[in-house]
């Protein structure tokens, strides 16, 4: 049981406070959006603890907040965000961002029906799983050269798109138009390089995935609409992130951050919070490193999907363009961004951190592209194998977490609990039974990945949606799925 | 005989406390409970060979260091370490000889980072003893 929940206040029934006097040194006070069944999971590992860690870091505003999805991580919580004032000594924190920098979700939309390919979704399956590269250190068709490789930090998506692997439609549906501004290749060390030469195109394992789903309820038909979406309709959900090449350029630069912390008197409790001001020299090169590592992510992501649509190509003997599989929107959940907000009536240019959180912007705003304009932005919530995945849209009364919501289903079981308490043959016979095919490339990761291993991201999504941090537009159910 | 390591549960990630009478022990031990959750070792042969030369501030970063060193080998090379000879240890500086060799197929779990949350070294009436949290 935390030693952070006797602390906690109720603010309402979908937000709580941990009080900056919980721990001495925090800066600001924890917000947990959570409902009170949500608590009790929060309430077993160290993630309370983190948040409040999380508040020691200088600079930072508002508050150290926590999504319902929130777990334990190391050194944020998973489901954390937290903003810092850059004008103010504000600090950039690597593992404020995680190891797969850039890791995000991708959702495309088709014109079948789940009537339509009902009878072939363990052939399409088979088919996307022996067509994209997955598992553990999965290496792609898609090698690149060094040169090449700079390009793909510095283009992101547009890369793929130069290649003739996706078209410009889908750069409107990404965040950042597939490539964020400021990527610096220099500062990316050749360890990295090395590592993402052979990974473009590739899912990964763990909790990445690509998942072949239904529509099956709609609570914002007009949004949905806007979005193209409709009940019934067959969609497609891709999850995975920068690879090793992410995980290289952490790793390099939280090993340089712990030198900071005494170059710049800064003091936190748990070393992997290892920071440094966001003016500094040493942050400067890491947001270059970093910005080149979200943009192979969305690259990776964008040459993911061209797969998946080579796949179903193939399958159907018909163009993608004629299954309608358009991008819905791609948007990252492990990230810091330079952001303008309100704070206090004044607009601040801020460093927010989303450690597994989304980005959530309203209708209207300037950074969103044309055509969400209207409607605000697309947030992809994806869940376990066995439940459901959400699409909800971003509301202005995120403006409370710096237009931020959670990121997933969030685990609850550890992966060694996990593989102690499933067994991975009768669960994959049970999600048959339920209508859903898995595909993996190991046991390890069925097990690992079981349903019960998460909270139900239902109850998740409830929360942000009472909170309004952003709003239920439809839920959909799994299908096939290809695991790591 | 003693335990080498132990696995420690942790909700998303999965970490290890080694133990060891020496500070060569201990790092053996740490590097071979990595490996083990990495791949399965039995089997692996001794036929590649690296030398490792490494500095730290303190001696759980340079334990830290010593594992993130051994998986970026592995993840560069494939190759699975699983025995160490240690030419110097002091609390700032290792020299080491690890081999191994590759296990394409005994893979289990892909770490991707050595990270420093609650990494923790202690001497205790049995030797020495460390924590390392992995990122899975």
């Amino acid at each position: 049981m935390s030693e952070f929940a006797d602390q906690l206040v109720k603010i309402d029934d979908y937000r709580w406070k941990i009080p900056k006097s919980a721990k001495s040194g925090m800066r600001v006070d924890g917000i947990i959006y959570a409902d009170e069944k949500l608590l009790k999971d929060i309430f077993q590992d160290k993630a309370l603890e983190q948040v409040a860690n999380v508040a020691f870091l200088p600079g930072i505003v508002k508050a150290s907040m926590a999504m319902p999805d929130i777990h334990w991580g190391y050194g944020f919580p998973i489901g954390g965000v937290a903003a810092t004032d850059v004008e103010n000594g504000g600090v950039v924190s690597p593992g404020g961002v995680g190891f797969d920098i850039g890791c995000g979700i991708r959702l495309m939309r088709t014109n079948f029906r789940y009537e339509d390919i009902k009878v072939k979704i363990r052939d399409l399956t088979y088919a996307l799983f022996n067509n994209v590269p997955s598992g553990i250190g999965s290496q792609g068709d898609i090698k690149v050269s060094e040169k090449e490789e700079s390009q793909i930090m510095l283009k992101g998506s547009k890369w793929a798109v130069s290649k003739g692997y996706g078209v410009e439609a889908d750069l409107e549906a990404t965040e950042e138009n597939g490539a964020i501004a400021g990527a610096d290749p220099s500062c990316v060390s050749d360890r990295a390089y090395e590592r993402g030469k052979k990974q473009s195109g590739t899912l990964g394992s763990g909790n990445h995935f690509l998942e072949i789903q239904e529509v099956e309820t709609i609570y914002d038909a007009e949004t949905a609409d806007a979005f193209g979406i409709s009940k019934g309709m067959i969609t497609i959900m891709i999850h995975s992130g920068s690879r090793g090449f992410g995980y290289q350029v952490c790793d390099d630069y939280v090993k340089g951050m712990i030198s900071c912390l005494q170059k710049y008197g800064i003091s936190v409790p748990d070393r992997q919070l290892a920071c440094a001001p966001v003016d500094s020299p040493e942050a400067k090169s890491y947001l270059g490193a970093m910005r080149a590592a979200a943009n192979y992510a969305w690259n990776n992501r964008q040459c993911l999907m061209h797969l998946v649509r080579m796949t179903f190509e193939k399958f159907f003997a018909m163009s993608w363009q004629k299954m309608g599989m358009d991008l819905v929107y791609d948007v990252a959940h492990n990230i810091a961004k330079l952001e303008k907000h309100k704070i206090s009536g004044k607009e601040k240019m801020l460093c927010v951190h989303r450690k597994g959180a989304t980005r959530a912007f309203p209708p209207g705003h300037p950074e969103l592209s044309a055509r969400y304009q209207q409607t605000g932005q697309p947030v992809i919530i994806p869940g376990d194998m066995g439940r459901n995945s959400y699409l909800l849209v971003g509301t202005e009364k995120a403006a409370e977490t710096f237009y931020s919501t959670c990121h997933g289903a969030g685990r609850v079981k550890s992966r060694t609990a996990a593989a102690k308490a499933f067994n991975a043959v009768k669960l994959v016979s049970d999600l048959e039974k339920k209508g859903i095919f898995v595909k993996a490339t190991g046991r390890a990761t069925i097990v690992e990945e079981a349903p019960l291993a998460y909270k139900d991201v239902n109850d998740v999504v409830n929360v942000v949606h009472n909170a309004g941090i952003s709003k239920k537009v439809c839920r959909m159910r799994p299908l096939g799925v290809v695991k790591g | 005989m003693a335990k080498k390591y132990e696995i420690l549960s942790h909700t998303a990630d999965i970490g290890i406390r080694a133990f060891g009478k020496t500070a060569e022990e201990l790092f053996t031990n740490a590097a071979c409970g990595m490996f083990d959750i990495l791949a399965d070792t039995k089997g692996i042969k001794l036929k590649e060979k690296i030398s490792v030369k490494l500095k730290a501030a303190k001696f759980d970063e340079l334990l830290a260091e010593w594992l993130r060193e051994l998986l970026y080998q592995y993840n560069t090379t494939g190759i699975i370490f699983v025995e160490f000879a240690f030419q110097k240890i002091t609390p700032t500086e290792i020299q080491a000889i690890a081999q191994g060799s590759k296990a394409p197929n005994k893979i289990k779990t892909e770490i991707k980072a050595v990270t420093y949350h609650d990494l923790e070294f202690k001497l205790t009436d049995d030797g020495l003893q460390a924590q390392v949290i992995f990122d899975v």
